[in-house]
Parts: C-alpha cells; structure tokens; sequence
C-alpha cells in the first residue's frame, strides 16, 4: 500500500465506501517488543509473584510478574519503561512507570492482551508464536489497520477483503494480488461420496458442494484466529474458522456440515414441510413453514438455507469428514426466512444483498485449499456443481457520450475505458465513441448505462464535476391555493398572538376518546398502525384535539396564558383506500388573554377572544363567517357554535366540555375552534370588490334596544342592515342589571345612514330609523330604551 | 406725599420679590396697581395739592407707577416660565415603562425552517407540492426501485398501516419518506419540471436525543432534457450558501439509494469550526445535509420519461436538522414535545 491511511480513507469515502471507524492496532506500541522468556523464579517476598528474566536480543531485564501462565521458553511482549498500556484493571490509558514490587526493582512488564488493548483478557499473559522473533517490534508483528467499512446494500461484494482490495486497487492504480488458490485434490472422486438434489431452483440458482476427510478438528492458527477477531468474528475451530475466514475473504458464506451425519450422504435443497422444525445451532427450535428453503439430508432438514446451520449435523470435536457447502440463495427468500424466525447472521445479511451466483466456486476451492493446509484433511477430487439458474449478461452499449450527458463533464473515451478496466470491467470499442462493456461477474449491482456512468464519476472523484446552474427556462408553475392559504391563515393566526405547534399524528384510541365528557370515540373508528411502537402511537388522528387539549395541559405549570393552533392532517378510514386525508385548524385558548401589566386588569381570554383571533384570521382570508348556536360533543352546551360560510358549516367553535378537560387533567375553561380547510378553501381570496369612496358624508345615530335575554345580536343586526341607507353598524354596548327590567338586556348600537347620491336630511334619516324600529318590535319585541 | 411714595416704593418691592406664584402676584397687582391702590389714590389726590408739589409728586408718582407696572410684567414673565416648567417636568414619562403587552405568536421552528427551505428553491424556480403522508407500498418503494425482499428495505424501518386486501396486492404504510411524491406528481405531470415536496415523514424508530419517529423532509426533483450532475451539484451548492452563508464549501460523495444513478450524498464544510473539527461535525469538519442523486432510468420508465430523452436530478434533506446544526438544539424530542418554554425561543426569520 502506497497511500496514507488518512488518503485511503478518504478516497475510498469519495468512492462510497465510507469507513465509520479507523481502528489502529499497535499504534501506540512503540516500547513494546518480542521477548523470550529465558528463567522464571519465586520472588522472594511474595507467594504469588514471581521474577521472570526476558531475553530481548540487546538486553535480559528481570520483571515481576503475577500472571499464572508465564513459562520459560514462551515469547511474550514486554513493556520497557514509558510504554504506554492499557491499565489492566481500571481499563484506563497508562504509561509504564519504574517500580519496586515488594522489594524488587522491576525493569519493565510482560503484557496482557487486555494491557495491550487487543481485547479484554487479563487472565494471564499474551503467548506469542515459537517463531516470533526476539527484539522485534510488537507493532510489525502484531500490528494492523482495521478500517470498518459502511458498505451500501447495493454492494455485496464489497463485504469482503477481495471486494475491497480491488477497490482500492482501481482508486490507487495498484496492481490486485489474490490469493493463489491451488490444492491437492485425493483419488476419491466427490461424486462417489456425496450427492446433491436442488429440488427447488427458483430459491437456489447455485449449490456447490466438496468432501473433506480425515479433518482434524483443533484450534486454528493464531494468524487466522487474529484476522477473524479483527473482522468481528469469534475463533471457534479450524473448520468453522475456515468457512468464516472464506466468507470475510470472498464474501460467501459457507456452511461445514459433519458428513457422517449426512442420511444417505445426500443433499436435498428444498422448501420445507408442513410440522417440520429445526434446532438451530443456538439450541432453539425452529418451527418452519412451507415458504422457507432448508437443506436436508434424505430424511430432515439439516439446515437453513443461508441463515443457520442445524445442531443435528454440526461439526464437533468427533467429527473427521466434512461436507462444505457453497451455494447461492435468492435473496428476498433467506431475507424472510430470518426475518420470520428473527435469525439474522453474518451469512443471511450478506445472501440478503444478492451475491453473484459466479462466487460460490472460487469461495469453495479457497476453502478446500485451507482445510487441507490447515486442518489436516484430504480433499476429494472436484467439486458438485449443480447450477440451474445460470444466465448469460449480455454486454451493456455504453456511448461515451453518457457520461457528458448525466455528469456534465467531458472525458476521453480512453479515460472512461481505463476507469471500467480497472475495476474489472471488459471494455471493448463497438464503434468509435460506442463502447460494448462487460460486467464483470462479482458486480450484481450494475445492469445500465446510468451504473457505469456512477462507476467513472466515482473513480474520477465526484468533486471532479463541474458545477453549473439550470440555464432552461423555468417550467410553468401551476397555482397551489390550498397551500397559499395555508400560509396566509398560519402568518394570521401567528399575528393574532397564537403560537403554532406540530404535534403527533399517531395517536391512542384512549387519546381520542379524552375528547368526549363520556370518553366515547368520536366519528369513525380511526386507522389503525400494524406495528406501533407504543399504544401511544397506535391510531391515525381523526381529530387535532387531543394533543391540543395535552398540550395546554402539560405547558399550563409554566405559563399564565396559553394560545396554540396546528394546521395539519386528521386521517378518516376509507373503504380499501388510502385514508381521506383531511387539513384542519384547531386552535385553543386557555388563561390571561395578554401578558400581566400595569396598565390593564389581568383578563382571562373567553369565547370571544377564540373568536375575534379566529375571525381576524377570517376576514382577512376574505371570508365571511357566520355563527350558529350548535352542540359538539366535546363542548360545553350553550357555549358552542358552528361556524357557516355561505350556508354551509366548515367548522366550530366553542368552550371545552369541562369533563373533557378534566379528562386531560387541564384547568378550565379552555376555547377551542376547528376547521376543515378544504371546505373553507373555496370561499377564501375571493376576490375584493372594489366600492368608489363616498361622496356624501354619512349620518350618525345611536340606539340602545331593549330585548328579552334570549334574543341574538345577529338577528337585531340582519334586521338593521337589512334597511336601505344603512352603511354600517356597531354594537358598543351590552348591558342587563338593574336600570332594565328582569329577562331584559339592553343593546346599544352606532349606526351609520349614508346615500351614494345625497346629502341625508334628518327626517330621512328619522323616516328610516322609525321604520327599523317597528320591525325590531314586531319581529323581535325591541324598545328603544328609555 | 413725596416721602409716602418713596416708602410705598420700598415696601411694595419688597413684597413682589416674596411673591412666586400668579395667585400672589394678582394680589400684589391689585394692591399696587388696582384703583384702590395707593399709588391711584396718590395720581387722585394730586389735584388738592399746590402747583410746585403737583409737578413733583405727580412726576414721581407717575414714575413708581410705570416702575411698578415694569416689575410686574417681569415678575408675570418669570413666574409663568417656572410654572411652564413645573408642568412640563410633571408631564415627563418614565419612558422606561413597559409598553401595553401584545400576545406574541410565533412559527414552530420546523416551520420556520420548512419556510426557509422552499423559499430558496422558488426562487430557483422550484414549484412546492404536497401529497398524502399515508401511502401504499408501491409509491414509497416499489415505484422507486426497491420491491419486496429488496435489501434496501433496511435503510427505512417502516410503520406499516392495517389494510386488508382481498387481493393480497397492496400494503399500505406511514410514508417513509417523501420520495413517493416523485412517482405521484409525474404521474399528473410533463417534463420540464421542478418540484419541491415537502412534508411529514415516519419511521419504525426508538426515540433518542437524535432520532425521532415522525420528521418532515424536503424532496426535490428537476426533470428536463440535458440536466446533468453538474446542474445537481450547482443548484445544492446554491442552496447551501444561501441556508448556511456564503462562504460555504460543499462536498459531493458517492452513495447510494436506489432511486438515483449516480448517487451523492451532499455535506457542507462545518460553520462552526469552519472544517476544522468540532463537537457539531464529530471532529470531521464536514456535516451531511442531504442525499441525492440523477433520477434512476428505471424510474424515469415509471414517469413516463424517456431516459435516453430526459435525464433529473432528485434531493432528499430532513428539516428538523436544520434548526438544530444552526442553535445547537441537543434533543430532536423537543420539537414535538411542544414545551413553550422551547417553542417561545424561535423568534421567526
Ligand atoms: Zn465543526
């Protein structure tokens, strides 16, 4: 490797192979050396301790040790003074001190993994191979770079040394070196010893299988044992190592069974039966259902295919012949499988991803090869290949021209040429500028033009690519009024004084209920999530009160006066449909109407202050809202009203039923409003009509009326406006006490008379008054007041 | 006559210089000047005087009169002068006084970010549209290039919705994204397009100080003949500088999702420490803020856009984490959590 660590970090990043973590092993190792152990004595003062003389090629220090495992002729590392080491019982960073122990000047220390930070034993000390030489650097013995890579799921043959070597390979202009894979193959031919049977192809488009005998089960080399704890893997035996070695090298997952255990010595990939289950290897038993592909022997299910191996053919301590599989398995069929039996492995994670059906036979012969190196065995000659799902690739027609069209950036054909080589594409010019491009057979990923056009720009560097900026003319805008209204009603509301809050639209069913005095469910039975997180979360809103509702009640502790509204969708179930997804307002009031001051009496807001914010919001939409006495179930009854446009109710308005807002342990009263946009949508921005100033000057009266209790203010106000040359109308005053009759109030009006072609006289004026009153009398049993 | 004058002189200045208010000094005028006064019955009594001390008294009187008169209008002058002071320095406000409170409504922040966000692509000619948050699985997958048992799965947990179908062909879902709304809008539209589509978001999600389970997110998409990477790049460098200041660097990386080919995933230089490592970019002095990527071909098929014709570019960003980088805001929870105490802090832009 010629590259910085930091630069191929980065390059490899800019590639897409972002490394979440660099992890040095050995980086701070600098004091840290070979030793051999040349005598080990009692320390005379303590029973445990013991003095231990390193040889280190220079120099024969005596330390003291406390470890149980230290042996005269072991090569361990030792620590000179200044090394720095992980404490091996706080786990913190240490630097190595002198030190007397009990008497004895101590000239250094023989190193625990945990002490060396390579993992957390401390049990004893690191034994080094026989062959590690004396006085040589831990760091070049021992010593490694673990970059951990966040491969994307479009990648699969990136979840593995060789994926990444070749990377690297084409990132740095670096010749690949893999491994020679080469072995000695025995007389006896595998097809004398095993069969396989691929029942159902369309979840297993590739099975390869090979024999081992003679295998001597043990531990594995310290070298293989080593890589796989930095790959994240635990060293188990030599066999499993080995598969799991392969996999982390090629990308395969691979699978030993015990081939004594084998019924029949055969193979049989099929889906499973109904009633058969499998104990996997964690001991647990594993109901199975006729969508899952096992693999079995003549008899039964012996393993998952691609998830798990079975306990009933698992390699042991007795086994001494091995059948080692190498297969390719659909991927969206292993995903289900250990997604129902919730089993997800380092081999299912990786058959998930669609591996190439090309890397079960270089994976198996890698595999075979290290069986016989390292655990003893004898190969049987070639391997099983039964491979229904083979399918050519045809080329891809790759002009040149593309990658100026999708990038913007011109390059040579030979650059682009050069890039897709060295990642191991088969380039050849079909025409000048055309080029026919083969895949190579690990790439599942890429099938077009637009993959090889990501494959340049990402060899060349994405920030290679200029930057420019649209020079099109800009499409045609189509007009949005629901969302300009949106916007206008929220910048209103928030002008009114009101705070806008976003809250959750998943909600429980008990939630919902809060909203009625007898927690009945109000309007339809909501829709409902089939894996909520919480029953907190379990229902699609069909309302914005409830969290309105908690909202005031969890911020009451800490304000004096509270105004919130959300705009945002409640969800109605529809008959095997998308819910109706409806935009609301609700908006709620509860508490002092303004901030404490000194120069006005702390007022708590009522109904009218919902109101007038509301109408505000209204009027200024251009819309015109009537109120009608109404009942709501959620609200407080003589205290609710609908709120009409043009005949039609788009909302209401009212006071919270004071057992609601008990039910949401809030203090009372609160305000509330709500609205359905779409139905306020088409009265809003109607238009403004235009009226030329008047010319005359306008007539003012005032008029206080006298009225039973029950009568409205609206039906005195239609009936005044009603009348010719009224222009407007104010009411200033409401009063009923003692100075009118009991049942009484008494309402005081300004009117105003005006005529777009005359000065008023004042018996016009009196004519038109007198008359307005009479109505009032008769339709309402108004008398002006005395 | 000649000694009384003189004496009434001495005493009568006297007295006006003891007076200090208008009240006092009407008493005076009278008392010296009104035609009871001493010096009009002097003026009076001048004609049963002789010749010689007519002439004299008369000239003296008629000097201590116009004397009198003289100080008077001083006196008026400097008296109305102090009052005028008197009641101007009354009239004085405590102009440090609190002002007649109004209530004060604001945005939440996501809507103020939202905001922020849209504006800077209309002006670039983006046009905002919003769809359904509740969606079926071809849109927010399907459609978009990852099928069941696709691997990609894994990249958005999912909070399926209950749906029974008789045909056993659709599920339906919390929309995972804002992606689905690409497929949903080129089904009612024509290129030359560019959209914006923002909105609510869920995730199948443990909640934590950076994870949620309901978001919003901003997608983008601009489709038209020749739009290239090069457009993907300059039109998210704009908008990095525009939201995050001027002398922002942007980094472009391969990534990959699989509705787009070529992938990027888009991060801006930190503004903290300004690429130098912090605590905000994990020490790495760069911050992702979007992913994005040219339309994948399979899934300008499903537009009904030609890919050999049409090439676009699409962008996905969250918004939330927008207020966040820019205040330090430690707790995405406290965004829902709809404490005042929170919301009351973000003023608007
Ligand atoms: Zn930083």
């Amino acid at each position: 490797m010629t590259l910085p660590r930091d630069d191929l970090a980065r390059r490899l990043a800019q590639a897409g192979l972002e490394a979440g973590s660099v992890e040095i092993i050995g980086g701070q190792w600098d004091k840290i050396q070979v030793g051999h152990v040349t005598e080990v004595k009692p320390h005379p003062n303590a029973d445990r301790l013991r003095l231990v003389t390193v040889a280190l090629g220079d120099r024969m220090p005596t330390v003291v040790c406390g470890a149980p495992n230290v042996a005269v002729g072991q090569k361990i590392a030792f620590a000179s003074v200044g090394a720095k080491l992980v404490d091996g019982h706080t786990g913190q960073p240490a630097t190595l001190k002198p030190a007397k122990i009990r008497g004895v000047v101590s000239e250094g220390m023989v190193c625990s993994e945990k002490e060396l930070g390579l993992s957390g034993d401390h049990t004893g000390i690191l034994v080094l191979p026989a062959d590690a030489p004396v006085g040589a650097a831990l760091a070049d013995l021992l010593g490694d770079t673990i970059f951990d890579i966040e491969v994307t799921p479009n990648r699969p043959d990136c979840l593995s040394v060789i994926g990444i070597a070749r990377e690297v390979s084409a990132l740095t202009s670096q010749p690949l070196h893999l491994p020679q894979i080469a072995y000695k193959e025995g007389r006896e031919q595998v097809s004398g010893l095993a069969s396989v049977d691929v029942v159902d192809p369309d979840l297993c488009p590739r099975y390869c299988a090979g024999v081992i005998t003679n295998v001597k089960i043990g531990p594995s080399p310290e070298w293989l044992q080593r890589r796989l704890q930095a790959g994240g893997m635990r060293p188990i035996n030599n066999v499993v190592d080995i598969t799991n070695y392969v996999m982390l090298e090629h990308g395969q997952p691979l699978h030993a069974f015990d081939y004594a255990k084998l019924t029949d010595r055969k193979i049989v990939v099929r889906r499973a039966r109904q009633g058969e289950s499998l104990t996997s290897l964690d001991g647990v038993e594993r109901p199975l259902n006729c969508e899952m592909l096992v693999i079995a022997d003549s008899r039964r299910p012996v393993a998952l295919a691609g998830v798990m191996g079975g306990a009933n053919s698992e390699v042991s301590e007795a086994t001494t012949a091995v059948l080692l599989e190498s297969a390719n398995f659909k991927r969206e069929s292993v995903r289900e499988t250990a997604a129902a039996l919730n089993m997800r492995s380092e081999a299912s994670a990786r058959f998930e991803k669609g591996l190439s059906p090309e890397l079960p036979v270089p994976a198996l012969r890698r595999a075979m090869q290290l069986m016989v190196e390292l655990a003893g065995g004898e190969a049987a000659s070639g391997i099983i290949d039964v491979y229904p799902g083979k399918r050519e690739r045809p080329p891809i027609l790759f002009p040149a021209s593309e990658t100026k069209r999708l990038l913007g950036m011109e390059l040579p054909v030979e650059k682009i040429k050069s890039v897709l080589e060295s990642l191991g594409f088969g380039v050849e010019m079909a025409a000048p500028a055309q080029m026919s491009v083969n895949v190579p057979w690990w790439r599942t990923d890429v099938s077009q033009g637009a993959d090889l056009v990501e494959e340049v720009a990402r060899i060349v560097g994405y920030d290679q690519i200029p930057t420019t900026i649209m020079d099109a003319p800009i499409p045609p805008l189509e007009p949005s009024p629901l969302l300009s209204m949106k916007r206008t009603l929220t910048d209103l509301l928030v002008a009114a004084g009101m705070q806008e809050v976003i809250t959750y639209s998943l909600i429980s069913l008990e939630g919902l209920k809060r909203t009625t005095p007898d927690l009945d469910l109000p309007g339809p039975k909501p829709v409902r999530v089939s894996n909520p997180m919480s029953r907190e979360h379990e229902y699609l809103r069909t309302s914005l009160r409830p969290r309105l509702l908690f909202h005031i009640a969890q911020n009451q502790r800490f304000e004096e006066g509270i105004k919130l509204f959300e705009i945002g969708h409640v969800y109605y179930p529809r008959h095997s449909d998308l819910p109706q997804e409806v935009e609301t307002l609700c908006g709620a009031m509860w508490g002092l109407k303004q901030e404490m001051s000194w120069r006005t009496k702390p007022m708590p807001a009522d109904f009218y202050d919902a109101k007038g914010a509301l109408d505000a919001a209204l009027v200024r939409l251009g819309v015109e809202a009537k109120y009608v006495k109404a009942e709501d179930v959620g609200l407080r009854s003589g205290a609710c009203a609908d709120i009409v446009v043009r005949g039609l109710k788009i909302g209401v308005i009212g006071e919270v039923h004071p057992k609601v807002v008990e039910n949401f342990d809030a203090a009372g009263p609160v305000f509330l409003f709500e609205i359905d946009l779409e139905k306020l949508l088409p009265h809003a921005g109607t238009g403004v009509e235009y009226k030329p100033l008047p010319r005359f000057p306008a007539t003012v009266r005032d008029m206080a009326l006298v009225v039973d209790l029950g009568v409205q203010y609206q039906s005195i106000v239609d009936i005044v406006q009603d009348f010719p040359l009224v222009s407007r109308v104010a009411l200033f005053d409401v009063y009923s006490g003692e100075q009118v009759p009991r049942g009484k109030k008494s309402l005081a009006f300004r009117i105003w008379y005006q005529s777009p072609d005359h000065t008023l006289t004042d018996e016009e004026v009196n004519g038109v008054q007198q008359r307005m009153l009479s109505a009032l009398e008769s339709k309402l049993g108004a008398v002006l007041r005395a | 006559m000649i000694d009384k004058l003189s004496q009434l002189k001495t005493v009568a200045e006297t007295e006006l210089n003891a007076v200090t208010d208008t009240r006092r000094l009407e008493e005076w005028r009278v008392r010296y000047l009104g035609k009871k006064s001493a010096i009009m019955q002097a003026l009076r009594e001048l004609s049963s005087l002789s010749l010689e001390e007519r002439r004299k008294a008369g000239a003296l009187a008629n000097e201590v009169k116009d004397a009198f008169e003289s100080s008077y209008k001083q006196k008026l002058e400097g008296i109305k002068q102090a009052e005028l002071e008197l009641a101007t320095a009354a009239k004085a406000l405590d102009v440090t006084l609190p002002g007649q409170p109004e209530s004060l409504g604001r945005l939440h922040p996501t809507t103020q970010a939202m905001r922020e966000v849209c504006q800077v692509f209309t002006s670039l000619g983006f046009e905002t549209v919003e769809g359904p948050e509740v969606e079926w699985d071809y849109y927010n997958f399907e459609a978009l290039n990852i099928p069941k048992g696709h691997p990609a799965r894994d990249m958005w947990a999912t909070l399926w919705v209950d749906f029974a179908d008789p045909e056993k062909q659709r599920s339906m879902l919390m929309r995972t994204h804002t992606s689905p709304m690409q497929i949903r809008t080129m089904e009612k539209r024509r290129p030359p397009v560019r959209l914006i589509m923002p909105g609510k978001t869920y995730r199948y999600e443990a909640t934590d100080v950076r994870h949620e389970w309901m978001f919003h997110q901003v997608e983008g998409l601009a489709i038209d003949k020749n739009i290239t990477m090069a457009d993907l790049k300059g039109t998210l460098f704009e908008f990095a500088r525009r939201m995050f200041g001027a002398d922002r660097k942007a980094r472009f990386r391969c990534d990959y999702f699989p509705f787009v080919e070529p992938g990027v995933e888009v991060a801006i230089d930190c503004f903290i420490c300004k690429g130098q490592g912090c605590r905000l970019c994990s020490g790495s002095g760069w911050i992702e803020i979007l992913g994005a990527g040219m339309v994948h071909p399979d899934v300008l098929r499903r537009m009904d856009c030609d890919p050999a014709v049409y090439s676009g570019f699409a962008f996905g960003m969250g918004v939330e984490r927008i207020p966040m980088l820019r205040y330090g805001i430690e707790d995405i929870r406290h965004f829902y959590g709809n404490d005042l105490r929170f919301l009351k802090q973000f003023w608007g832009f």
